[in-house]
């Protein structure tokens, strides 16, 4: 058995834009996912992490093959995905589970809680018996904190915090290996995200779940990864250890998104240097030339970066960047010219 | 331009109930808006004397609609109908006939018409609009095209044209003609907000979860995408009225009268309408009040399922 | 004298036929001249409507208003709406929090600038154009004359944002209220805004010319404490309608003494903080309040809660640190909560 559960392969995922008023003709492509290559290792937690619209959503429903890709494969356990259709592919579902972002709307407002969480068990023939079902149903309310009298009751009847509950249940009906989380706590209140952050570490303890968890927080990655992956339209620019990722970040997006942040702690807010970017996120419709962040890369040289993509390298072992400069840039032998950084507070 | 429009308001239709928004409260917070609604309560009412007569119809009418009790008052020559009289407290029709009775007892088919078009025209719709939607791809451009060349037609015209393909009219071809027009209506309604649910979350997180792809059409795209074809089903009960009028009034209603209607008894009063208005005053009237009542009823259904109006 | 005195405002929102909704229950804090106040709470505490009440923004039907409202000395609450009309835009500007629903879709840029310009300081029109490309230049827009003919939906988000506090700020308001101006925005998008508003609002030490725009004090209202820990002087704690805590930004973080502003500091995955320690939630949820006159609405999800939370409501007094604490059992030193 290998170490490595998903291995994803040079993923792309485009979007038609469709225009015209008698016969749709497709004027452009949305690169909503543009060649991303990454592997997640059994029992780990991958973070990915982005700005809106850099495609980490696109990328999570393909992983789980809920959209197309265009071009690339995604090998889950040794299976590629994309050889599958039709009733193997279902079949396979069992295996890997999706939380997400709006608890509500991801849960058939006219279902009770009961059929929502019978619905995977059926799916998948894994009813046996209204007794064990039952005993089942009981066993899941319990792991993930939710009353025994939720069953019969509807999911706007509960908080926005229990309302992922259920859905983080409803995923563990079928025992996956995988889940892949989409924003599992960006709609919950403050107080609230860390009960479910910690329940989401709780089960992966207790179940060896392999996550793949994507938000627009660092922090909250940070918190709950054990890798990190950095997202800008549609490629990832940086992925190493969390710990790396914070104490050394290497791709110029990754520092100014780490100065960016905005941390609960004066202190650490007066004394921090910010990269402050200048001007806004392309659109994914029309990426840049060359490394797609040069546009607003504080570090750019005229020689390549406008020119040549940079490729995902590793820098060191389990530290990859996709920048020309990342060496030079650490060692300053080139410098951002001033100006481009500010001190807040 | 007329098609286009008729398209546009379809599908706003479908996208207005399609929203995904909570089951339950939905349907009680609706109830709590329509109980306050004065539009809906009169409709309701008007809705509701209907039913109860037509059922009550056959105890209500002291006399067979068939029978030329009054015959002898009638004189084609004269041009003579019965009047009021004691009795007959709406007189005749041209054939010595008791209006009143008639009158009670044509609620009944026209209750019929009403229904049975319209569980038609919902059904057809249902049918094709889930194909559309649910299975997509070449399915959906044909069923859509087809959808699209019926809506292109004004729906009178249509229903007239198969009226007329039949060689004998019965009550029976006007309720089929009513409900062609009406499936292509409901077809497309149902198809957008089918579509509208097929992109929603938990569309998706059913199929992420492997559920058989019957289970969510059945189970989680129908039930929700209901909401603006239940309102449509009430406005269609009252255009189906109107247009069984319509065609009976042109000439291609049942032929035979020996059972009243509504609308033929309106169709058969063309001739006499300068003399003798009372013949066509009361079904004119009837048909009228009871399609404005479904109107009333559908009108709020609308406004109270409409997802804009929750708080 | 503060520039704004809020006292006990209470908005209470009533619909026929329904319960009355207590939205905020009594919010008090000052504001003074020049300086960054914070207000920071989860969401359904009362901030945006706190700040429509401030603002006289609250429709004037089904809904009930009491407290008191004191701006520059006068009391703003009861005010005739075109004297509050006059007094909004002039010395008190707003920015929302969705930039796009608070523009005029169909008038150019330069126009809606150019208008409070007029309106409030009866610039000419010329004049008033050239100063809104001053405006726009100021707050970071690049090629101002060209944006000023261009249409909101022509502007990315950020530059919205840019947009409205341009012209929040064209009057040179002596208060802007800030509405979580930065939540619909990446987060490299919302350190350049609260860049510009740190800029903008710093004391005048500064010659700007016609755009000075010195002076201005702000009340920043956000759910995240990070934004307020980088930005403000003054933080205001609320839950469930009513401040909690306040205190200065330093003392407040270094050692938070009401359970709820602890509880929230635990909940957060700091960036800095130490990886693989465990978060400390609040438990239940914010439907879990209680209603103030019955004790202290936090009561249920409080760990310190003791059996007066549940019968008698706190009151606003100083506590340890000289900390401003409606609390019965505040929490004592921070390393014993940290531990
Ligand atoms: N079905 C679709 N058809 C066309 N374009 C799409 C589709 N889904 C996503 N896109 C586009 O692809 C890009 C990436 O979208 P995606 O949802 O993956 O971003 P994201 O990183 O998850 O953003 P967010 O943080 O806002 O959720 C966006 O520009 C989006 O508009
Ligand atoms: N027009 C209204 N009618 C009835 N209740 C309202 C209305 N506006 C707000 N409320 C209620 O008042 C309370 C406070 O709302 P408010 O918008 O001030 O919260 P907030 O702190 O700004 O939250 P958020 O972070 O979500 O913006 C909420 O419980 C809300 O439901
Ligand atoms: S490749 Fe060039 S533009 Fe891209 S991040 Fe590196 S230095 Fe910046
Ligand atoms: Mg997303
Ligand atoms: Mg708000």
């Amino acid at each position: 058995m290998s170490d490595v559960l998903v291995d994803v392969d040079g993923l792309k995922v485009h979007f038609p834009i469709k225009r015209g008023i008698v016969h749709d003709r497709t004027v452009g492509y949305v690169y909503a996912v543009d060649g991303v290559d990454l592997a997640i290792r059994r029992g780990e937690t991958y973070g990915l992490v982005g700005e809106s619209g850099c495609g980490k959503s696109t990328l999570g429903r393909a992983v789980l093959r809920l959209s197309e890709p265009t071009a690339g494969r995604v090998v889950f356990d040794g299976t590629d995905l994309a050889q599958l259709s039709g009733e193997p592919l279902r079949r396979m579902r069992r295996r890997m589970q999706m939380v997400f972002q709006d608890p509500l709307s991801s849960l058939d407002p006219r279902q009770s809680v009961q059929s929502l969480l019978v619905e995977g068990l059926r799916a998948h023939e894994l009813d046996r018996g209204a007794e064990a079902t039952a005993a089942r149903l009981r066993e899941l309310l319990d792991v993930v904190g939710l009353p025994a009298n939720a069953l019969r009751r509807y999911p706007h009847e509960f908080s926005g915090g229990q309302r992922q509950r259920i859905g983080i249940a409803r995923a563990l009906t079928v025992e996956p290996d995988l889940i892949v989380a989409d924003e599992p706590v960006s709609a919950l209140d403050v107080s609230v995200q860390a009960q479910v952050l910690n329940l989401l570490e709780d089960l992966q303890a207790q179940f060896g779940l392999t996550y793949l968890v994507i938000a627009h927080d660092l922090a909250v990655v940070r918190h709950i990864a054990d890798r990190v992956g950095v997202m800008y339209l549609g490629g990832i620019v940086e992925e190493a250890d969390a710990d790396a990722l914070y104490t050394e970040p290497r791709h110029p997006y990754t520092r100014a998104l780490l100065s960016a942040i905005p941390v609960p702690d004066p202190e650490v807010e007066d004394r921090r240097e910010q990269i402050l970017l200048t001007g806004d996120l392309p659109s994914p419709a029309a990426p840049p030339s060359g490394c797609r962040f040069h546009t607003r890369c504080p570090w750019r040289q005229p020689s390549r970066c406008d020119t040549e993509r940079p490729p995902l390298r590793e820098i060191r072992p389990g530290h990859r960047v996709a920048c020309h400069y990342a060496e030079d840039i650490a060692a300053g032998r080139i410098t951002a010219p001033t100006g481009l950084s500010a001190s807040r507070g | 331009m007329l098609t286009s429009s008729r398209r546009q308001r379809i599908d706003d239709l479908a996208a207005g109930g399609g929203a995904p928004d909570a089951g339950v409260s939905l349907a009680v917070s609706a109830w709590r808006r329509l109980r306050r609604s004065p539009l809906f309560l009169v409709g309701a009412a008007i809705i509701g004397v209907f039913v109860v007569m037509a059922l009550l119809a056959p105890w209500l009418a002291q006399h067979d609609p068939a029978l030329r009790l009054l015959d002898d008052q009638v004189s084609r020559a004269r041009n003579e109908i019965p009047p009021a009289q004691p009795g007959h407290p709406l007189g005749g029709d041209q054939q010595g006939r008791d209006l009143y009775s008639r009158m009670l007892l044509g609620s009944q088919q026209t209750l019929l018409v009403a229904v049975l078009a319209t569980v038609i025209g919902l059904g057809g719709g249902l049918v094709l609009g889930t194909l559309a939607g649910a299975i997509g791809g070449w399915v959906d451009s044909v069923v859509m095209r087809l959808v699209d060349v019926m809506l292109s037609i004004p729906s009178l015209l249509l229903a007239v044209s198969v009226g007329a393909l039949f060689a004998r009219q019965t009550q029976f071809t006007v309720i089929l003609a009513v409900a062609i027009v009406q499936i292509p209506i409901f077809a497309r309604l149902l198809r957008g907000s089918m579509l509208a649910q097929r992109a929603s979350d938990h569309v998706l997180a059913a199929r992420a979860l492997g559920v058989r792809r019957r289970a969510i059409v059945f189970r989680h795209m129908l039930p929700n995408s209901l909401g603006p074809v239940v309102v449509q089903s009430t406005l269609v009960l009252a255009i189906a009225i109107i247009d069984a009028a319509a065609l009976s009034f042109l000439g291609l209603g049942a032929a035979d009268d020996s059972v009243p209607e509504w609308g033929q008894m309106l169709g058969r009063a063309q001739d006499v309408i300068d003399s003798h208005p009372q013949l066509a005053f009361w079904p004119a009237g009837a048909i009228i009040t009871v399609a404005l009542g479904f109107t009333l009823v559908g009108e709020s259904l609308r406004d109270a399922l409409d997802p804009k109006n929750r708080r | 004298m503060a520039l704004l005195e809020v006292d006990d405002l209470s908005v209470v929102f009533t619909r026929k036929g329904e319960q009355p909704v207590v939205a905020v229950d009594g919010v008090s804090f000052d504001v003074d001249p020049g300086q960054t106040v914070g207000l920071v709470g989860e969401s359904g505490c009362g901030k945006s409507v706190t700040a429509l009440a401030i603002m006289g923004l609250l429709p004037r039907r089904g809904v009930r208003v009491s407290g008191s409202v004191r701006f520059d000395g006068t009391e703003l609450l009861g005010l005739p709406a075109a004297a509050m009309r006059d007094r909004r835009g002039r010395d008190l500007g707003m920015v929302f929090q969705d930039p796009l629903s608070s523009l005029n879709p169909v008038v150019p840029i330069g126009l809606q600038i150019t208008e409070v310009l007029e309106r409030h300081r009866r610039t000419p029109r010329k004049k008033a154009m050239v100063q809104a490309g001053d405006l726009l230049t100021r707050v970071g827009i690049p090629d101002p004359r060209r944006r000023l003919d261009e249409y909101p939906h022509q502007l990315s988000g950020g530059m919205r944002q840019r947009a409205l506090i341009a012209m929040a700020l064209a009057c040179r308001p002596k208060l802007l209220l800030a509405d979580e101006p930065t939540t619909a925005l990446d987060v490299t998008i919302q350190a350049q805004i609260l860049a510009l508003l740190a800029e903008l609002v710093r004391a005048g030490d500064t010659d700007l010319g016609d755009t000075d725009l010195g002076d201005t004090a702000l009340v920043m209202i956000t759910h995240d404490l990070g934004v307020v820990a980088g930005l403000c002087d003054e933080v205001n704690v609320l839950y469930g309608g009513r401040v909690v805590e306040r205190g200065p930004r330093h003392p407040l973080f270094a050692a938070p003494h009401h359970p709820y502003t602890v509880g929230l500091l635990a909940s957060v995955p700091r960036l800095d903080g130490p990886r693989g320690q465990r978060l400390s939630p609040i438990r239940g949820s914010v439907s879990d309040n209680i209603p103030w006159t019955s004790g202290c609405a936090f009561a249920p999800r409080c760990p310190n809660v003791l059996g007066a939370c549940t019968s008698v409501t706190p009151e606003m007094e100083f506590g340890p640190d000289e900390r401003l604490l409606r609390c019965h059992n505040p929490v004592p030193a921070p390393q014993e909560v940290r531990a």
